[in-house]
């Protein structure tokens, strides 16, 4: 029984830690907070429902649909809601953040239109086999989901170690200025953060379309709240802090609807929230140093 | 090599140059004084692309260079290291010396990388740590190899010896005379007159936004009004 509500802690979590890695990359290198992002992943779920359900098409189909859709709108995000507001005189630091909020309440509005208020079902073939280990049971698509996280994971880990586009996202997330100086064109990988944020929203818009099996406009809020829960426990723009953060708060949430009152499921996030700026206000894995830049 | 004419560069309302005129030669030392607040580190930022002038031009090599971006000069062969160091402090030491080849795309990346931390073996000791972690003068060290390692036609540095040890400054300037004679032209902005002075070729003083000497190093080094403001018993060297 334990090890069963571990699993499913695990499967949430790595889902949580998909969705916080959007926002902390993006906050890393841009130093804003993209309120956008969870309708842009709730709208790489609804590319699933709409690829799976709708028109039929396998599950890999479907993810590469959401990639594409999700990149095309990080780019318009940031080409008309961030860009225009970045390094004018007299724009407020909080203005790309209101903007993004403007862009937030247009795609859950606009899906609210096209694809109704309704909870829409997330079917996939394998979604009712399950396989037995001694008196556990695992969904195959557990695994699926749990896979297809931890890949990310490392795929984004090795991407930004090891690969010189990598290097010059955290060089311009460390420090926007010196990494110009050092050549990099800062403006090309501002847009290239927010794209591959955007395209792992998508990954994660399916995902938990499939662990949850419905999909709604209002998906995003919830969480897109949770994901910067996340980010300000693990530390609000570090890679790993968001990995492990999604890992803390699936778990703990796994294990409070499992032993204690499910009503308070929703409310662990915030809790969360309290108690890390109370006690560790830059995050688990955040470094002391306020950031001087901007 | 390098010409400013009447560049005015402002910080909002502000003007910080008031019509600079400075020339560089290749292969030498030219260096830039004056007290605090004078416009030096803006005059480096408007070189190196960090402000925009708004009057004025820049020209490179012959080339009107005004208003290009930081790594649009850096390919040019301008490299600047700021005031402060501005290291990559969450990045290992070893990535930031990467990271001052980024442009580069020859396979000679990796043999220039060996030969900087034969040159400066702290940082081959180091290389695995990160960049934050380092001393003041460490970091300085990384920063001058840094930028040496997209291999500048100039090298802009900015107070290389701020806030560092006496014994460390005269490395420094032993680093800087070196460069020189590796053949890489420098601009030195330096606070630290006489000792800047003693291995310049040529010397600009500004003061409140403006060039108000300029001389050979050694005509400097005896220039009365120099001397005053700038090498008497008070100042600091």
């Amino acid at each position: 029984m334990l090890l069963e509500q571990i699993i499913n802690g695990i499967t949430l979590g790595s889902i949580y830690a998909i969705i916080a890695l959007g926002f902390t990359l993006v906050f890393g290198v841009l130093g804003i907070i993209n309120m956008a992002h969870g309708e842009i992943f709730m709208v790489g779920a609804f590319v699933g429902v709409t690829t799976t359900g709708v028109l039929g098409w396998p599950l890999w189909m479907a993810f590469i649909a959401a990639i594409v859709v999700t990149s095309i709108l990080g780019y318009l995000l940031e080409r008309f809601t961030l860009r225009p507001l970045r390094g004018k005189k007299g724009v407020s630091h909080l203005a790309p953040l209101i903007s993004t909020i403007g862009v937030s309440i247009l795609l859950e509005n606009l899906s609210h239109h096209i694809f109704g208020a309704g909870n829409k079902p997330f079917n996939t073939p394998f979604s009712e086999i399950s396989i037995n280990i001694g008196s556990i049971t695992v969904y195959l698509v557990q695994i699926v989901i749990f896979v297809i996280s931890i890949l990310l994971m490392i795929g984004l880990t090795v991407w930004l170690s090891k690969t010189k586009a990598g290097k010059a996202l955290r060089a311009t997330a460390d420090n926007l200025e010196t990494a110009s100086i050092l050549g990099v064109d800062t403006k090309k990988i501002i847009i290239l953060t927010v794209v591959v944020a955007s395209a792992i929203g998508g990954i994660a818009g399916i995902l938990v379309g499939m662990a949850f099996n419905s999909v709604s406009p209002q998906m995003g809020l919830s969480m897109g709240l949770k994901g910067l829960a996340i980010i300000i426990l693990g530390g609000m723009g570090n890679v790993k802090g968001a990995m492990v953060g999604g890992l803390i708060l699936g778990l703990s949430e796994t294990m409070l609807v499992a032993y204690g009152d499910s009503g308070y499921r929703d409310a662990i996030a915030f809790i969360m929230i309290i108690v890390i700026l109370l006690l560790r206000p830059q995050g688990i894995f955040g470094s002391k140093v306020s950031q001087e830049r901007r | 090599m390098l010409k400013l004419t009447n560049v005015e560069t402002f910080y909002g309302q502000i003007q910080a140059l008031k019509g600079i005129d400075l020339e560089v030669n290749e292969g030498k030392i030219i260096t830039l004084l004056g007290a605090n607040g004078a416009g030096k580190s803006t005059t480096m930022k408007s070189i190196a692309g960090l402000l925009k002038p708004k009057n004025g031009t820049i020209q490179f090599m012959g080339e009107d260079i005004t208003g290009l971006r930081p790594d649009q000069l850096l390919r040019k062969g301008i490299s600047l290291v700021p005031e402060g160091r501005a290291i990559l402090s969450s990045m290992t030491v070893l990535e930031n010396l990467e990271m001052g080849a980024y442009q580069r795309k020859d396979k000679e990346v990796k043999d220039d990388i060996e030969d900087v931390m034969k040159r400066f073996p702290i940082l081959k000791e180091r290389q695995t740590q990160m960049a934050g972690t380092l001393s003041g003068g460490q970091q300085q060290m990384l920063a001058i190899a840094r930028a040496l390692l997209s291999k500048p036609k100039l090298l802009l540095l900015d107070e290389p010896s701020m806030g560092l040890a006496p014994l460390i400054v005269a490395d420094i300037f032993k680093i800087i005379k070196e460069i020189k004679e590796a053949g890489t032209t420098v601009l030195l902005v330096e606070q630290n007159a006489k000792q800047a002075l003693k291995i310049a070729d040529y010397g600009y003083v500004m003061e409140t936004g403006k060039i108000i000497i300029e001389g050979n190093a050694e005509s400097l080094l005896e220039n009365p009004q120099v001397v005053e403001a700038y090498l008497g018993r008070k100042s600091t060297s």
